[in-house]
């Protein structure tokens, strides 16, 4: 792969406008994703598949590696393997378990029992909310290992003075999903993880913690010249443990890259850690060359080869998906598959308040506003909700007569998710019904009545006083009042001028 | 050097596990007389052979006094009543040290039983002692143990066969009625061949290896060894059958070994194969016995006949990549993080390599190098990916030999017993000794040795007996039609 | 006769086995290596382009078992045969490389 000078090298600085985020290059992103599964027990013992609890107590002679174990697979893990890789669109095939040799504390047997040119699942994809598709290579199943903590040199490993393992984790279920590199940005890696974690929850297979780490992210980044259609040397970046982690990563490395390249330097393949402090990459390089992983099948496990009955009966149960529930809301509410809006419904759950405003035939698009914004905000705020859809339909309705505001309309609103009720109810409890027929100008009235002496400025002509009456008006009915319309009212009020 | 002039301890006629068993379930015979006699022996023998790494008198003498008052109760404690039971050092045994012989596990205390030694147990076998073995099972002559080497009780400057010497010998010897070895290679008949003991190896998959310290988990299996063919089959039979904890473990129901002990192999057709009958490096003595082993199943009614199985010429080859492949990653966990032996590093990595290269001997070394070399990036293909297409080759053959034949027939190793120290310099010559076992394993199918005869030097000649997979009861039954016929200075056969 | 290993690869793989070897060994063992590696040329002479690999000797398929714990080990006992323990932990020397 030849490292050429960019095209347009004045350009080629990071941060620099142009076309792309650095300026003429394009960034190239992939990433691997190690989902923990739900399972009572490990992937090939019965030892509990639990977080957090004391070290060493959840082992046994198979997880542990002792001399004459053996292991036998979890059923209830393949099933999530194989609901996972239908939800991904890949082909769920006969596949076979394979030896990854290496020799790390963590690992109990070294080696890692997991899947190497036969995996279970194969060439699938996913929809991000933008309706961008990212390529899915392989889904396969492999064993975790256990957690080691390192002592002394402020916990990091390579200043410490020695380590200590817990093999809790050890044999835990994992899934790894392998993208291809159709990633162009952070935020399109970011998304694809946010849709990647709701698809694995909405399997049932994950909880999606990242910070408990039943997910894992790592990242393989490259840059090439803008237009280009070969890839460049690429690096795989490790130890982002949240989004922003990702994010910040992502752009870092990309940066350096480009630096590199505009430099004239070539980029190395290797393995880069993400420190979070410092945020930037280090090389990971140590005296060893490239592992040898010496794979060969495991002799000690038979081929796997789930039925078509199985791989049918687990996509006919398969709950709709966030991209199918994105199509659903769009159409409900009239508006295209990529909008925001969307993605947030369906992000936080809400999909049925859009689904209910649909139904009852009310204005979609307002409909999708009201969850989109204030129903979110709330959620946002108050943590939970408890909005009961055809109060949510019924209010949507109030403020597309315009029986409401819009601004009283959001305060309904935010009283029925906090306290739930009949929004009609709560209107009339807060005011905001005699409002509708002529109590503004009764309002009105009573405040030109009350200050004459402003009144007369006003009328003849001092638009300052504007401000001091609505003001007034909004005072006098408890904020509630449609202010563009008490201020027409004013005006008409004073006549011509 | 005539009989005369050898030192040999090995057990004249002794009482076969089934009659043990009989006995002691009758209440006709105490197992703690027969513990006590099997001790006496050790006591005054065991010193010269070193079948064992350890004695287990105290515990042996608990069990067998348990099994006694059992039977006073009126509780059957099973088919193994009372029968002195030797297990080779790579059966893990709860609380008792195992160690395959190897200074990497000295003193390490497994914390589960091996489900044959749990079914065993259940049985009511008792428990005399872990025995020697070449270390992890890789050897031909149990001269790789870290702990000294076995001595044939036929002669005691010559090896017992390996890599489970030490069972053979303990059986030969009379310390344990039976033992339980385990064979990658052809280390059960091998060794039961140079013991003059009877030694199979199962079906693959036919008996757990849960528990069993893994060498190649592709080729090991677990078998018996005993002085007479119904005994072998009688622990087979115990120790067989699915097991919940090893994927590799046949399901279903399966017929007994011992099913056909006992009928004459009328009719039987019987193949001798050629590329093993009078191949190089075979000892003509040893043909010899192979001949009339052959003649003498022909005139108990067999149709007996030579069959070419032409693979089996790669067999060793295909070995020699397949098994040290898997067992370089088998061995990986030897580690010194988590048991057994840990030797000091200022890191991780120091520690690793001063531990293993402490911990094991020259033969696992050499095996391990060999091993990772075979699965290496860019050797894959040539070697150990070639490896497991001659075994396909192998299958093949074998397939279309029993098209025409019910068993087959090969002597079980090239010579008799060879002396301590005469093939240890040559890493090749050692491992031309498993030419003639070497493919049953790579195949998957069972094989017994049975004692057949002496060679020249008046040492115990082993006749094998192939058959296919779950062929069992056919080959149970020639080998014993084998053994009834075996000339009457066959050591230790049963009368 | 040329060797079918050289005494650099002997060592690579030495280190990639975790076995520390004296010079004297690595002659040793370059020696015998080669002479196995010879032996086993008969094998990769063959033309077995087309057969397919046996990794086992039965196809069997789907052994699976049931997500149902069962009794775990001990602590005490795990422990009592590690060769360092620390805060209920197995204790190692420092590490010095991250995971692949």
């Amino acid at each position: 792969m030849s490292q050429q000078s960019p095209l347009n090298a004045s350009s080629a600085t990071p941060g620099a406008t142009g076309a792309g985020p650095t300026g003429g290059w394009e960034t190239v992103i992939g990433l691997e994703v190690h989902c923990e599964l739900r399972t009572e027990t490990k992937l090939f013992c019965g030892c509990r598949n639990a977080f957090g609890d004391e070290p060493n107590t959840n082992v046994c002679p198979v997880c542990l590696g002792l001399p004459g174990s053996l292991p036998v697979l979890n059923k209830q893990a393949v099933e999530y393997a194989i609901r996972i890789g239908t939800a991904l669109h890949c082909r769920v095939q006969p596949s076979i378990f394979h030896r990854k040799n290496y020799f790390y504390p963590d690992m109990p047997k070294d080696f890692q029992i997991s899947q190497y040119d036969v995996p279970i699942n194969a060439d699938g994809w996913l929809e991000l909310p933008s309706g961008k598709r990212i390529g899915i290579v392989r889904a396969h199943m492999e064993e975790d290992t256990g957690k080691t903590t390192h002592v002394g040199g402020g916990g990091r490993i390579h200043q410490a003075a020695h380590s200590l393992v817990d093999y809790n984790r050890a044999g835990v279920p994992l899934v790894e999903i392998v993208s291809e590199p159709d990633m162009r940005s952070a935020e399109e890696a970011r998304d694809y993880v946010e849709e990647l974690r709701a698809i694995l929850v909405a399997t049932g297979a994950s909880d999606g913690k990242m910070e408990e780490g039943s997910l894992r992210v790592d990242c393989n980044v490259s840059v090439r010249p803008e237009g280009s259609t070969t890839f460049w040397t690429r690096c795989e970046i490790k130890n982002m443990n949240s989004l922003r982690s990702l994010g910040r990563a992502i752009v870092y490395e990309a940066a350096r890259q480009v630096e590199l390249l505009a430099g004239g330097d070539r980029v190395v393949q290797e393995t880069r850690h993400w420190d979070e402090a410092d945020g930037s990459t280090h090389s990971m390089r140590s005296k060893e060359e490239a592992f040898d992983y010496r794979y060969f099948p495991e002799p000690d496990l038979v081929t796997l080869k789930p039925s078509e009955e199985w791989v049918d009966a687990v996509k006919a149960s398969l709950p709709v998906l966030p991209a199918e529930r994105r199509a659903r809301v769009a159409a409900a509410a009239g508006v295209p598959s990529s909008s925001e809006a969307v993605a947030t419904v369906v992000r936080l759950d809400l999909d049925h308040l859009v689904a209910a405003a649909a139904a009852a035939m009310v204005d979609g698009r307002l409909a999708l506003r009201r969850v989109a914004n204030e129903v979110a905000g709330e959620l946002a705020d108050a943590g939970s909700y408890d909005l009961d859809p055809e109060a949510f339909v019924g209010l949507v309705q109030m403020e597309e007569r315009g029986d409401l505001t819009s601004a009283q309309a959001r305060t309904v609103l935010k009283a029925l998710v906090a306290h739930g009720g009949d929004p009609a109810v709560i209107a009339a409890g807060l005011g905001f019904r005699a409002l509708a027929a002529g109590a503004l100008a009764e309002a009105l009235d009573q405040v030109i009545a009350a200050n004459p002496r402003e009144w007369v400025r006003y009328s003849e002509g001092d638009d300052k006083l504007t401000g001091f009456f609505i003001g007034k008006v909004k005072a006098a009915t408890g904020g509630n009042a449609d202010l563009r319309h008490a201020t027409e009212l004013l005006r008409q009020r004073r006549g011509p001028h | 050097m005539s009989a005369g002039d050898r030192r040999s301890v090995a057990a004249g006629h002794t009482r076969p596990a089934a009659q043990i068993a009989a006995a002691v379930r009758a209440g006709e015979l105490s197992a703690s007389t027969v513990i006590e006699d099997h001790l006496e022996r050790i006591a005054q023998h065991e010193a010269d052979v070193h079948a064992f790494n350890l004695v287990m008198a105290d515990a042996a003498r608990a069990r067998a006094g348990q099994i006694d008052r059992l039977v006073a109760n009126g509780t059957d404690p099973g088919p193994l009543a009372g029968v002195p039971v030797a297990l080779k050092d790579l059966l893990c045994t709860r609380g008792v040290p195992t160690t395959c012989s190897s200074r990497i596990l000295a003193g390490w205390l497994p914390p589960y039983d091996a489900t044959v030694v749990r079914r065993l147990h259940d049985a009511g076998a008792v428990f005399v002692g872990k025995t020697n073995m070449d270390e992890f099972a890789m050897g031909s002559s149990t001269e790789h143990s870290a702990f000294g080497p076995t001595h044939n009780p036929h002669d005691l400057s010559r090896v017992p066969g390996g890599s489970s010497g030490g069972s053979a010998a303990a059986v030969a010897a009379g310390f344990s009625t039976v033992a339980l070895g385990t064979d990658t290679g052809g280390s059960i008949r091998q060794p039961a061949s140079l013991c003059g003991v009877v030694g199979a190896k199962p079906t693959y998959g036919l008996v757990s290896r849960y528990g069993l310290v893994a060498f190649a988990s592709s080729l090991d299996q677990v078998g018996p060894f005993a002085a007479n063919v119904a005994d072998a089959a009688l622990v087979l039979d115990v120790i067989s059958g699915y097991d919940e904890f090893d994927s590799t473990s046949l399901p279903g129901a399966h017929p007994s070994a011992a099913s056909l002990v006992g009928r004459e192999p009328d009719g039987l057709r019987v193949g001798v194969i050629a590329e093993l009958a009078g191949a190089e490096g075979i000892a003509p003595d040893v043909a010899a016995r192979l001949r009339e082993a052959a003649d003498a199943l022909s005139a108990s009614g067999a149709r007996v006949a030579e069959i070419s199985v032409p693979s089996v010429r790669y067999g060793l080859s295909a070995y020699y990549l397949v098994a040290p492949a898997e067992a370089s990653s088998n061995l990986a966990r030897y580690d010194g993080v988590r048991y057994g032996l840990r030797v000091p590093g200022d890191d991780i990595t120091e520690m690793y390599m001063a531990t293993r290269a402490a911990g094991f001997g020259a033969e696992v070394k050499r095996r391990i190098m060999l091993g990772t070399y075979a699965l290496s990036a860019g050797y894959y293909d040539a070697y150990y990916g070639k490896a497991q297409k001659v075994r396909t080759l192998i299958i093949r053959d074998f397939e279309e030999a029993y098209r025409s034949c019910d068993v087959l027939l090969s002597p079980t190793s090239p010579t008799t017993a060879f002396e301590l120290g005469s093939k240890t310099s040559d890493p090749i010559t050692m491992y031309l000794s498993d030419v003639c076992t070497i493919s049953s394993n790579l195949a998957g199918h069972p094989a017994i040795s049975v004692p057949f005869g002496t060679g020249d030097d008046g040492l115990p000649v082993g006749i094998q007996v192939l058959a296919p997979a779950l062929g069992e009861p056919v080959m149970f039954q020639v080998a014993a039609a084998l053994e009834a016929a075996a000339p009457q200075s066959a050591p230790g056969g049963a009368r | 006769m040329a060797q079918r290993i050289s005494k650099n690869e002997v060592a690579h793989v030495a280190r990639l086995a975790r076995l520390a070897l004296s010079e004297e060994e690595l002659e040793r063992y370059t020696t015998q290596l080669a002479t196995v590696l010879e032996h086993a040329a008969d094998i990769a002479s063959l033309d077995i382009e087309g057969v397919p690999p046996t990794a086992h000797p039965f196809p069997l398929v789907n052994v699976l078992r049931e997500d149902v714990p069962r009794p775990c080990l001990g602590r005490d006992e795990v422990l009592s045969q590690a060769p360092e323990v620390e805060a209920d932990r197995f204790r190692i020397p420092r590490i010095l490389g991250e995971a692949p």
